[in-house]
């Protein structure tokens, strides 16, 4: 049952998840444009030419009748042929479907790429300084031992897609949340700073942390899907537990809340 | 417009700029349009970051013998084919001269066996090309600095110029001539050498014999091969379409060092 309005998202708040929103589409449409100037993955310090150091590779080879694409992760390798390394008369390893530009220019997708980490990395400041101030990031953000207590709860709770509305997250929203906010997007921004040569300089233990450049180029690529995966049950989650109200709380800030759930603590 | 009315159009929008294929964005790619010189204005925040916080003495990390475990892999040019530099080859280089003019006070002309007989510097760095591939090897060469030295660069100098043998592209007006820039406080960098050897040999054709630039903090393009000239200079307007650099030119970033 229904019950009243309450102001769920602070005007920074706000502000900084549709920042985001654009931030990682740019993000990701122009890094895959980059990914297509050398659509292959490696493990270690450097790419192996004279040796095998790869973890995935997309690519195309010509076939009788055309080029062929394929996907190989780890020697096993699969025919992708329409969706990656050929697209119809396109032959690269991500559609231009999927590209900033949508024609291949590694210098284009660069530029974009970067302006974006930069909007990224200065929201990021922003919203964390706000977060702490308001106290948002310790009572919404903040994963509590009541909240791990309702975990088998909770997880049964959204299989049966039966959703709580209350002023504060369940513990699977935190979870993904701060998964997103202290994991993802840090390991993003630290694999993408391992692979500058300017930033090596400076913080050589970039690369020791992550054992090699191009192993941080493998986890930026990793992590980018984990994001991905995020986003789309981010969505299914939202459809689920009703848009409209979803909608005008990441837009207005105000939700409804159960009946039931008016009483809650703030 | 009511708020239903506004989602639903929001979200009609929001999907349409992601059916389209981004096309609405590939105007981004003309590098006289204002998104583009707006987008790229990022690349002076990185450059002025990485100044600031790398200054000009931290070095690119190093690496050792055992890192070695392929051939340098030959990007870009690789066998330049002007009537000059194969007249230069075929003696074995002994006629090659550096030149180093421009805003110095003692322009200088070079060879081989003087670069050679200068200090020489040692280091196994990683090579990252702005494709994401990257590759170790040992570099042996002049430090750029103690060339400057000898010229005596002017206090209005603010860039190293090189100029290189090879035709990067065939235009309509003829071939067009590598070439790239630095600031100064990369041509003063300790790292920062004119290398003529590589692995331990001579530094081969494919890799940009008889001299190539080494700037460790920065991608491979910026990285000239078959230098012929170093040209101290106050702004860079003066070269190629003015962007600083052949790939600068053709929209890349000119600062390289992510």
């Amino acid at each position: 049952m229904a019950g009243s309005l309450v102001y769920r998202q602070t005007v920074w708040m706000r502000a900084a998840h549709w920042l985001w929103a654009v931030c990682l589409f740019f993000l990701l449409l122009s890094g895959l444009g980059i990914f297509n100037a050398h659509p292959v993955l490696y493990l270690g310090k450097e790419s192996g030419f004279a040796y095998d150091n790869a973890l995935l590779e997309i690519g195309a080879r010509d076939g009788a009748e055309g080029p062929r694409g394929f996907v190989r992760i780890l020697g096993h390798e699969a025919d992708t042929t329409g969706w990656l390394g050929v697209s119809g008369e396109d032959v690269q390893a991500f559609p231009p479907a999927v590209t900033i530009p949508s024609y291949y220019s590694l210098a284009t997708s660069r530029i974009v790429h970067f302006f974006f980490a930069w909007v990224l990395v200065g929201t990021l400041l922003v919203w964390l300084a706000a977060g702490l101030r308001s106290g948002h990031l310790r009572r919404d953000l903040w994963v509590t031992g009541a909240d791990l207590r309702a975990l088998p709860s909770d997880i049964a709770n959204h299989a049966r897609l039966r959703f709580r509305h209350g002023r504060r997250y369940n513990v699977l929203q935190k979870l993904a949340y701060a998964g997103v906010m202290f994991l993802a997007l840090p390991l993003m921004i630290a694999t993408g700073l391992t692979m500058s040569p300017g930033a090596d300089a400076f913080a050589p233990w970039l690369l020791a942390l992550f054992h090699g450049r191009q192993t941080a180029r493998t986890i930026h690529f990793l992590v980018m899907l984990a994001l991905v995966v995020f986003f789309l049950v981010h969505m299914l989650m939202i459809l689920a537990a009703g848009p409209l109200n979803e909608l005008r709380s990441i837009l207005t800030g105000w939700y409804r809340v159960d009946a039931d759930a008016e009483g809650e603590a703030e | 417009m009511n708020r239903r009315g506004f989602l639903a159009k929001g979200v009609a929008g929001a999907s349409v700029l992601g059916l389209s294929g981004c096309k609405v964005l590939d105007g981004l790619a003309d590098q006289e349009g204002a998104l583009h010189r707006a987008v790229a204005s990022a690349n002076g925040l990185s450059y002025r970051a990485q100044r600031l916080i790398g200054g000009g003495h931290t070095l690119a990390p190093e690496y050792a013998e055992a890192d070695i475990r392929q051939g340098q892999r030959p990007n870009g040019s690789t066998n330049p084919d002007g009537a000059e530099y194969l007249a230069l080859e075929a003696g074995g280089w002994a006629g090659y001269r550096l030149a180093v003019k421009g805003l110095v006070e003692r322009p200088q002309s070079l060879s081989l066996a003087d670069l050679r007989a200068m200090p020489s510097r040692t280091q196994i760095t990683r090579h990252d090309c702005v494709e994401g591939w990257s590759c170790i090897a040992k570099w042996t060469g002049v430090p750029l600095a103690l060339v400057l030295d000898r010229a005596g660069p002017q206090a209005a100098a603010r860039f190293a110029v090189f100029r290189c043998y090879d035709v990067i592209e065939q235009s309509l007006a003829g071939g067009i001539l590598y070439y790239e820039s630095i600031d100064m406080i990369d041509a003063r960098h300790p790292q920062t050498i004119l290398a003529y050897g590589m692995n331990g040999a001579d530094l081969p054709v494919a890799n940009g014999a008889p001299l190539r630039l080494r700037v460790e903090r920065q991608l491979g393009y910026k990285m000239a091969k078959y230098v012929h000239t170093i040209e101290l200079a106050a702004d860079l307007k003066g070269y190629g379409e003015g962007h600083g650099s052949y790939w600068a030119d053709r929209g890349y970033d000119w600062y390289a060092g992510i």
